[in-house]
């Protein structure tokens, strides 16, 4: 019950801020701010360095773990400026691990295999025109994408055709963003009139 | 033209306004408006229905709660259906946030459908590291996750008895607010070749056609709307399908503002009403 | 200093994106040794960003900059919930796992859900249809909006149909290309990363 009143005042302290800035909605967003991070300061703790560094080193004596153990510490350093050298170590092994990681990954999922399959044999029938649609479109972006050459000629008008390929996108996109956002407001009036202020029936 | 100037630049709490009256109004006098289904959700429904019963998916719910609202009724309809099925679900997360609504969506899941956690479902919860973590669980599973979000070792759990990769499982179902569904595809089926299928935001959605056309993913379950679809394929009235009156009447009051507002500007134009306020602050 | 560095990312990059080609169970048992290093040392990234937002509020009491009463309620918070997460744990049922349902995760939300508001007064003042393109992204949002929700299919039975071809046509053709931009973009820098062409990620000597 208090626990509900809790999140409903909190919610109502964000919600003020539609009518201006206000000491309520500041209150709101530090206590956001700190009550996020400590909880993903917990949450490292209970989900990874407890089960993936402290159970190994403390029952299996498994010592090659202190290698990472030593790393995380080095870029620890990093949060006072004369630390930067050592941090850059473990900077420097993460960034190389996910750089190595995102040359197959992106190749194959998004060159090789997105290229495949614009190349693919078109439908029978009317389906044929979608797809002859979607490489039209395909191509003029790239070509409105490919700024190496000057727009102008077949060059100019491909990238023409494709920039309104974008915009039809982008409308989507957009239409879409806006249901997503218009979503988030209305969980949060369920909430509100159902958890808290109960003139709505409970599942 | 003195009143196309003031509507042009009425004050923004009057659209507030609007905007809170057309989701209020809606929630207390619903019109239960029906939700149509779009083929690819139901291709995502499919998927999963097509599973035999007894069969291992893994439901990685990568999002925190700045928009649980789309993302957490479309976990708990998944997870309904799996638990329906007797589909045995291994779940985690990939952002610290998302524990406790990873949490939160199984235990809702699992009440309305009598399901038990460690008999129907294991909750792994977090790992940090994204693509890192996508590809050892590929590798060894064990290795990114030794014991579960309680601290039981995986081999003492019979839904994770025998699983130690994707290759153990027949689906990897995706719940994600990021970036992150694009790793899955990436690797978990770029890499490992599972079976995937996604679940996202609204703001997301139409950033992954190019996927379900090339089958990489093979359905695509997108924001509220979305969730509300699979709410009706599974027979459910949750939040997701509660909400859509309120999603069609807002959405209607932001077209008509885009019209009005136009038309305002258009009619301006037309007077030659130079000062007009053509595309004002939006802070105003 | 940084030509140690560099070598690490150039091993480290080099080594895992052979790894991801090599089948061999001994080549596999590095790739995955490789992996949960570096799932901590991302961890001890995290808790790198918790410090430097330590750091900047407790600057900002020092110098009694305004708003620093605000400082203490995160600075507090932050303490009080990262004790009681590692003492009690953070699952439903424990102290912060109800802090987490009463305070995270409504406030989070109700951040998010604002968005709704500014949406609408923006669509209202901003999105004008000036050109043949924003005509274009006009009436495409205006179809999406009205086809994809249940009121759709009342207003005309084709919406909904119109909507889907909209996604699975234009919509498709220019993400795609959106994709394999991101894609090759994404490749070279990695590869300028593991050579040692771009540097930035390491600071200022």
């Amino acid at each position: 019950m208090i626990e509900t009143w809790v999140a409903a005042f909190l919610t109502l302290c964000v919600f003020s801020f539609l009518y201006k800035d206000n000491p309520f909605y500041r209150f709101a967003e530090h206590l956001f701010v700190g009550s996020a991070a400590g909880y993903l300061l917990a949450v490292q703790w209970q989900n990874v360095l407890l089960p993936n560094v402290w159970t190994p080193l403390a029952r299996g004596r498994d010592l090659i773990v202190l290698i990472p153990l030593l790393l995380g510490f080095m870029m620890l350093a990093r949060a006072w400026s004369k630390g930067a050298g050592i941090a850059r170590w473990s900077i420097a092994f993460y960034v190389g691990i996910y750089s190595g990681v995102a040359i197959p990954g992106y190749m194959q999922a998004q060159i090789f295999a997105q290229l495949a399959d614009a190349a693919k044999p078109w439908p029978a029938g009317w389906a044929a025109v979608n797809s002859a649609l979607v490489l039209v479109g395909f191509l003029t972006v790239l070509a409105y994408f490919f700024f190496s050459a000057p727009h102008t000629g077949v060059h100019g008008a491909g990238a023409r055709v494709g920039i309104y390929f974008l915009m039809v996108a982008f409308g989507a996109s957009f239409g879409y963003t806006v249901m997503a956002r218009v979503s988030l407001l209305i969980a949060r009036v369920q909430f509100l009139l159902r958890d808290w202020l109960h003139v709505l029936p409970s599942p | 033209m003195a009143w196309v100037r003031k509507l042009l630049s009425i004050d923004r709490r009057i659209i507030f306004l609007l905007v809170a009256a057309g989701v209020v109004l809606p929630l207390l006098f619903p019109l239960n408006l029906p939700v149509t289904l779009t083929p690819r959700v139901k291709a995502a429904f499919d998927a999963i229905d097509a599973l035999p019963p007894g069969s291992k998916v893994l439901l990685s719910m990568d999002f925190e709660p700045d928009i649980m609202a789309e993302l957490m009724p479309m976990s708990v309809a998944i997870l309904r259906h799996c638990f329906r099925k007797r589909l045995q679900v291994i779940a985690m997360t990939l952002y610290p946030a998302g524990t406790g609504l990873g949490e939160r969506a199984l235990t809702t899941a699992a009440k309305a459908e009598g399901a038990v956690r460690n008999r129907d479902y294991a909750w792994l919860g977090y790992k940090s590291g994204f693509q890192v973590v996508m590809i050892g669980i590929g590798e060894n599973l064990r290795g990114m996750y030794p014991v579960d979000f309680y601290g039981t070792p995986l081999d003492s759990i019979p839904v994770t008895r025998g699983v130690n990769s994707y290759r153990q499982t027949a689906m990897v179902i995706n719940v994600s607010g990021s970036s992150g569904t694009d790793y899955w595809i990436q690797f978990a089926q770029g890499r490992f070749h599972a079976p995937l299928v996604v679940g996202c935001t609204a703001v997301m959605a139409t950033d992954y056609y190019p996927y379900l056309s090339s089958r990489q993913i093979l359905g695509l379950i997108g924001g509220l709307k979305g969730a509300a679809e699979y709410e009706r394929l599974i027979d459910d009235f949750g939040d997701a399908r509660r909400g859509m009156d309120a999603q069609s009447l807002v959405h209607l009051i932001i077209v008509m503002l885009v019209i009005v507002g136009n038309a305002a500007l258009f009619i301006s134009k037309r007077a030659g009403d130079a000062g007009g306020p053509a595309a004002g602050s939006m802070t105003r | 200093m940084r030509r140690g560095p560099l070598l690490v990312t150039f091993l480290s990059g080099a080594a895992i994106a052979a790894l991801f080609f090599i089948p061999h169970y001994r080549a596999q048992e590095v790739n995955s040794k490789l992996l949960e290093w570096t799932l901590v040392v991302y961890a001890f990234a995290l808790i790198l960003g918790s410090i430097s937002l330590w750091n900047s509020h407790v600057r900002k009491m020092k110098k009694r900059a305004e708003g620093w009463g605000y400082s203490v309620v995160t600075l507090s918070t932050l303490l009080a919930i990262t004790i009681l997460g590692v003492w009690k744990g953070v699952g439903e049922g424990t102290p912060v796992g109800t802090i987490y349902d009463n305070v995270n995760s409504p406030l989070a939300s109700t951040m998010f859900a604002l968005l709704a508001f500014v949406i609408a007064s923006a669509a209202f003042r901003a999105f004008r249809a000036r050109s043949v393109e924003a005509t274009l992204l006009l009436i495409t949002a205006i179809v999406m909006m009205v086809g994809r929700v249940s009121i759709g299919p009342l207003i005309s039975p084709h919406l909904p149909g119109v909507t889907e071809w909209l996604l699975d046509v234009p919509n498709l053709a220019a993400k795609r290309a959106i994709a394999l931009g991101v894609g090759l973009g994404a490749v070279s820098i990695a590869l300028k990363i593991i050579l040692g062409i771009e540097r930035s990620y390491l600071g200022r000597s």
